[in-house]
């Protein structure tokens, strides 16, 4: 049971995370769809930034700097893909959904090209990074105990919790949060109120696509303790985040509450004893179908709360008369 | 009035605008220019990564998709399977209606061949078999695409992010049969018995693709431009508002449109499930389905310009595959990268041609 | 330089493309001092406003507040000088509360009750009513401007501009609102009012400015300015419109509406048990103050309101006229000899059984084959589409003309068979008719336009309004509802208009015409019916008609206490 929960929580933090990186940038009114491709991005921002770090300073560097530094990688090639669908879908007004894909498509093969190409990336510096996360509370070890579910696990779960609740509060409780709401909601209106729509719109995606880019190198780094190899299955996470945001109603707190449900429906199959390998595909089918079931009932019962963001999609042209 | 302050007045640069009327021919200019543009990057991208020069690196794709006739053929295969996909969407994008999901409409399709293959094999005549199979895949097909079609038309539920989700569905599926057709290997690609059909061939086995995507083409050029059908799509997606004034039923047009687009898409599947000889694996539409969004968006929703676009995104996939044994990659995805780029620029320089920038005159200084 | 000039525009101009939409306005607002912005529609009243309030730049000109040169190039840069907009469709989010949408983009500290506190003690200070944290979403107009009101007093405008106030209110919400905003220019504050309503600018301003298709006419105090004074400088001479308005010929009682209601999906009441005759060959206004359920009662007719409830009889003078193929189908033409609709020219009963459609058709197109009787058809609960399968030719000319009425990414003649493109039994298109229909209302209706095969969207206003009026008249309405048909249009485009009504009138069509400008109604329609909040408050003769009279109708107060007992 508690390899179940502690398996959970490793899905759920990286679903939590892409989520919660498309709720931000959907808030603003951007439909981003290229968010698997930039998950798959900062993660190899990621590994790069620990290889980079490793020939540095070699294997036995500071853990603290290594992961900050591989994750302010990550976090920089995650706003590059940022930057470019803020340049096309705020300054030049292209459609959002075709670039989102573009950009799925073209992280995605980004990703592949340079994790397979060579020694761009470094297994085994990757390996020292993700062990950091394992060993960051020195002389901890709970071995399979309860309190392993909560204590001493990677830094990253905890980061993404508080942010969760964060942005929760931040959306609900704050001015920005008022004011990117509007930005989502009516940009026009936001506009003639005196918020800069597209500073919003691009601080939005910048952040969305950072704390995304985090989940990619959560699973990899963290949850699956460095496993380069298993790049394709972050885009796989993407559109499953994709699904989650619609799933908890464009809520942090609630995406939290979500993330498990999607976590435990992935992983419980391979939990269940007696379960076959088909019945286990069909499991992993459930939260698709769960998603398009509150996607029906929203849409169906039509009121004015739970909706997505008004202008969720669409480009905001100030002379548009 | 005194204005003795001598002020610094900041002015706004310039001003967009959108442009009431432009050349065709410019908006084409510009297009060529950002394509080139992206080339160039691509170029520089591909050379600096792969350490050799831009020469080296386009000639190599262009070698891998006419270097030998085999390879040409290759090429007007995949172009007409992905113009094929790119017909089934073209409808409903036509209709404003987001159709994220041809992946699980083509793939749902392939699935419908497949199980007739396993279930009917050495059951009934092949050629009894393949009609059925085409009946099961468009019909499968059609189902895929209808349902989030009702909801659209009933509930006005966003048709992207349902369609989107299908995808999923449809990949679930099809692993889901291969493990209970095949419990014991449970793997992807598997061989089937010998007494599978095989796909008519008309002199060689690239050819049926290609006529077929023609002939789609051309039935959709027509359908959309010429048929009463394809002129109430054009109203529903334009304004929903005018189909609904002058009495058009939006919520037939939209079922049917999707109907039409999922049999289609099935009919697709059947082709490329029976190119692989009636074997099934999740992977087998290879993302297609996006790639056909590109396809159509680039030709403006016009099912000739689609031809062209399509050759031009699979020059370079198959480029790519070339690129990969000269400078022995391990994978494709250079072929996304350089698609991406270009894909970029010319999705970027559509601004240039909607919109005006009015760079305004500095004034100077105060009033006087 | 005096210092209680607020703000100060010089010599200000913009244009679109190109058409010039301000040209050289100067205006002065004082302080503590009710400004009346007055201009007919498209005199560049709105162009103006934005400038003001940093949507547009202008091209040429200066702004001054308070004497000091500004240049307003966002809507932030207005809240820095103190301008305060309040639109005419309101910049509100409707799922935030009052408040939420108060502080908007503001840079304070985020204490929802010390600025519920603070919203409170304005909406007293002035007089308002106002819950702070109610929903947008759950609010009446009224309530969404006093939010807007309060907005933009909550941000310290001393400036504040009022678009078109007045047009989505009631009597006493008028009253409630002139009571306020004299409140607050007691307290110092500058106001600048766009209207077109001349009666709210004697009572309300100070100082009358006036504009005329984007260029500034001048300003005079409205103590000195009569009414009819103002109106010329509106306009520009007296208004004698030169209106032909024939005489109404064998009318007949066409369409019969009786006890229509409709509900709208917010659950407001918006048509409120309309009765109303119309009769072929003569033109019906209507008259309203925008919003009062002209939109929705045409829709209504049109079939496009599924939710309406009431009865719609139309009565179709058909006795002894040939039968035609022009909107009947053969089914329908069999189904109807069935019913022993028809009779041969020496009255002997039509029957078709046994005969070909082919000689079927013939004996049609031959005009041999005549009604007995008048026809009469409750249009109620019929969808247009069904409506122009019974054969009744009913046209309407939408308010939106792009929106609705036209498909403004196809060309002219794909716009021609919007209504015709289902005709005959091939799925495939027909060109040719649409095409030959296009080119007659291009030459006709002089519509300006490089070819047939154009887009609509690339056509200036008045030329889309004649491709729309020339494929609705083309059809020979016995039915033709208009709504603000020559708003945005020229003058020889609007005289046009009247004279193609005129000709529809002649031609027997029966014809609603919805208009906003009095004048215009009075000399063109034969009848008015004057709606207010949804009701029909009166039906008065065009020929005899007064503008007072019609305008004391439009803003009945009777249904006003109704609704007031509902809330």
């Amino acid at each position: 049971m508690v390899m179940f929960l502690i398996g959970t929580t490793g899905i759920a933090i990286a679903l939590l995370l892409g989520c919660l990186g498309e709720t931000i940038t959907e808030k603003s009114g951007h439909l981003n769809l290229g968010m698997p491709g930039i998950m798959s991005i900062g993660t190899l921002g990621g590994c790069y930034g620990a290889t980079l770090y490793v020939s540095w300073f070699g294997e036995q560097t500071s853990g603290f700097f290594v992961i900050i530094f591989s994750l302010l990688v990550c976090i920089f090639f995650s706003c590059l893909m940022g930057l470019i669908y803020n340049v096309l879908t705020v300054t030049f007004r292209s459609n959002q959904n075709i670039t989102g894909l573009m950009m799925t498509t073209f992280g995605a093969g980004i990703t592949e090209f340079a994790m397979t190409k060579g020694d761009f990336i470094n297994k085994s510096s990757v390996a020292v990074v993700s062990n950091y996360f394992k060993t960051w509370i020195p002389g901890l070890n709970l071995e399979d105990s309860w309190l392993s579910l909560f204590i001493g696990r990677g830094i990253l779960v905890y980061v993404a919790l508080i942010l969760a609740i964060a942005a929760g509060i931040i959306l609900n409780k704050t001015r920005i949060g008022l004011n990117l709401r509007a930005v989502g909601e009516n940009p026009s209106t936001a506009d003639a109120a005196g918020v800069n729509v597209a500073k919003y719109r691009y601080i939005a995606t910048f952040i969305g696509s950072s704390i995304a880019g985090i989940g990619g190198y959560y699973y990899i780094i963290d949850n699956l303790s460095g496993s380069v190899g298993s790049y394709p299955n972050i885009v796989a996470i993407g559109w499953l985040s994709l699904a989650l945001v619609i799933f908890t109603l464009w809520k942090p707190i609630l995406s939290i509450l979500g993330s498990f449900i999607f976590g435990a429906l992935y992983i419980l199959p391979t939990k269940i004893s007696g379960i076959s390998l088909a019945q286990m595909k069909i499991f992993n089918l459930l939260p698709y179908i769960m998603t398009i079931v509150v996607l029906i009932i929203t849409s169906a019962l039509d009121s004015k709360e739970n909706q997505p963001p008004a202008s969720l999609g669409l480009n905001y042209f100030r002379e548009d008369r | 009035m005194t204005n003795a302050k001598e002020k610094k007045i900041s002015e706004p640069l310039f001003h967009i605008e959108k442009r009431a009327d432009f050349p065709r021919w410019k908006g084409w200019l510009i297009r060529i220019a950002a394509f080139i543009a992206g080339l160039i990057v691509s170029g520089i991208f591909g050379s600096i990564t792969l350490s050799t020069n831009p020469f080296t690196f386009f000639s190599t794709m262009i070698d891998g998709v006419f270097g030998t006739s085999e390879r040409f053929w290759i090429y007007l295969k995949d172009s007409a399977i992905l113009l094929g996909v790119s017909i089934a969407i073209v409808p409903a994008f036509k209709m404003h209606f987001w159709n994220l999901g041809g992946n699980g409409q083509v793939l749902m399709g392939a699935l419908a061949s497949a199980a007739v293959a396993f279930y009917l094999r050495g059951a009934v005549p092949d050629s009894v078999q393949i009609i059925i199979m085409i009946v099961a895949s468009m019909l499968v097909g059609a189902i895929w695409a209808l349902i989030p079609a009702i909801f659209k038309a009933i509930f006005k539920t966003n048709e992207s992010l349902f369609t989107l989700m299908m995808n999923y569905i449809a990949i679930g599926l099809v692993d889901y049969f291969i493990l209970v057709w095949f419990p014991k290997t449970g793997s992807y690609i598997y061989s089937v018995s010998k007494t599978l059909p095989s796909m008519p061939t008309l002199g060689n086995p690239y050819i049926l693709p290609i006529l077929i995507s023609c002939l789609l083409t051309g039935f959709m050029y027509i359908y959309l431009r010429n048929s009463k059908h394809g002129y109430e799509i054009s109203v529903v997606g334009e304004s929903e508002n005018t189909a609904n004034y002058i009495g058009m039923n939006v919520k037939t047009v939209i079922i049917r449109t999707l109907i039409l687009s999922g049999l289609i898409a099935g009919f697709i599947g059947f082709i490329i499930c029976g190119n692989a000889g009636f074997q099934i694996n999740s992977d087998i539409v290879a993302g297609r389905g996006f790639t056909a969004i590109i396809v159509t968006w680039l030709a403006n929703f016009n099912p000739l310009i689609m031809v062209f676009t399509s050759l031009l995104v699979v020059f370079f996939t198959r480029g790519a595959v070339n690129t990969r044994g000269f400078y022995s990659l391990t994978t494709n995805a250079i072929s996304d990268i350089t698609v991406g780029i270009i894909f970029f620029f010319i999705i970027g320089c559509e601004f240039f041609i909607n919109y005006k920038l009015d760079f305004i005159p500095r004034k100077k200084g105060g009033n006087k | 330089m005096s210092n209680d000039v607020a703000l100060e525009l010089k010599s200000v101009s913009k244009h679109f493309g190109k058409i010039q939409a301000n040209k050289n306005v100067s205006i002065k607002l004082r302080r503590g001092e009710i400004l009346s912005l007055l201009g007919e529609n498209g005199s560049g009243k709105t162009t103006l406003r934005n400038i003001i309030s940093g949507i547009y730049f202008p091209d040429e000109g200066q702004i001054f507040v308070n004497g000091e040169e500004v240049v307003i190039k966002s809507p932030q840069d207005a809240y820095k000088y103190k301008i305060g907009m309040i639109h005419q469709h309101f910049k509100l989010v409707d799922v935030f509360t009052a408040s939420q949408n108060i502080v908007l983009g503001l840079n304070e500290k985020f204490i929802m009750s010390q600025i519920n506190a603070k919203v409170m003690e304005i909406a007293n200070r002035y007089g308002f009513k106002i819950d702070p944290d109610k929903k947008i979403y759950d609010m009446s107009v009224s309530e969404k401007q006093t939010v807007e009101i309060i907005k933009v007093l909550y941000r310290g405008a001393d400036i504040l501009i009022l678009d078109e106030p007045t047009a989505v209110l009631t009597p006493q919400e008028i009253e409630k609102l002139f009571t306020v905003l004299k409140n607050m220019r007691d307290d110092g504050k500058s106001i600048i009012i766009i209207t077109h309503k001349l009666n709210e600018v004697m009572e309300i301003s100070d100082t009358v400015s006036v504009l005329r298709k984007g260029e500034y006419i001048g300003s005079v105090e409205t103590s000195k300015a009569n009414q009819s004074e103002l109106t010329e400088m509106m306009v520009g001479k007296k208004v004698e419109l030169n209106i032909e308005r024939t005489e109404v010929k064998h009318p007949d009682d066409r369409l019969i509406l009786s006890n229509i209601n409709y509900v709208d999906k917010d659950n407001v009441a918006i048509l409120n048990n309309i009765s109303l005759t119309v009769r072929g060959g003569e033109i019906l206004g209507i008259a309203g103050i925008a919003g009062s359920g002209q939109k929705e009662l045409l829709e209504t007719i049109a079939g496009l309101n599924k939710n309406a409830t009431g009865s719609i009889i139309f009565n179709n003078p058909k006795k002894n006229l040939p039968v035609t193929f022009f909107h009947k189908t053969l089914k329908r033409v069999k189904e109807l000899a069935q019913e022993g609709a028809f009779h041969y020219e020496d009255g002997t009963a039509v029957d078709f059984t046994g005969m070909t459609d082919a000689k079927i058709r013939e004996l049609v197109n031959d005009g041999k084959v005549l009604f007995n009787e008048d026809e009469v058809m409750d249009l109620k609960d019929k969808t247009p589409l069904q409506i122009r399968e019974l054969g009744v030719r009913l046209s309407f000319v939408p308010e939106d003309r792009l929106g609705m009425g036209l498909v403004g990414n196809m060309d002219i003649i794909d716009n021609m068979m919007l209504r015709s493109y289902r005709k005959g039994k091939s799925v495939f298109l027909n060109r040719t008719i649409p095409g030959s229909l296009a080119d007659k209302v291009i030459k006709n209706l002089e519509v300006a336009t490089p070819s047939p095969r154009t887009m609509v969207r690339k056509l200036s206003g008045g030329n889309v309004q004649k491709v729309l009026v020339g494929r609705e008249i083309s059809s020979a309405p016995k039915v033709l509802m208009v709504a603000y048909p020559v708003r945005g249009l020229d003058v020889n485009s609007s005289y046009m208009i009247y004279n193609l009504l005129n000709e529809q009138k002649e031609n027997g069509s029966a014809i609603i015409f919805v208009g906003e400008d009095l004048d215009v109604l009075i000399a063109l329609c034969d009848r008015i019916a004057v709606l207010s909040n949804g009701k029909i408050t009166g039906i008065v003769d065009g020929r005899t008609a007064n503008k007072e009279k019609i305008g004391l109708m439009m803003t009945h107060t009777e249904t006003y206490e109704e609704e007031t007992a509902n809330d």
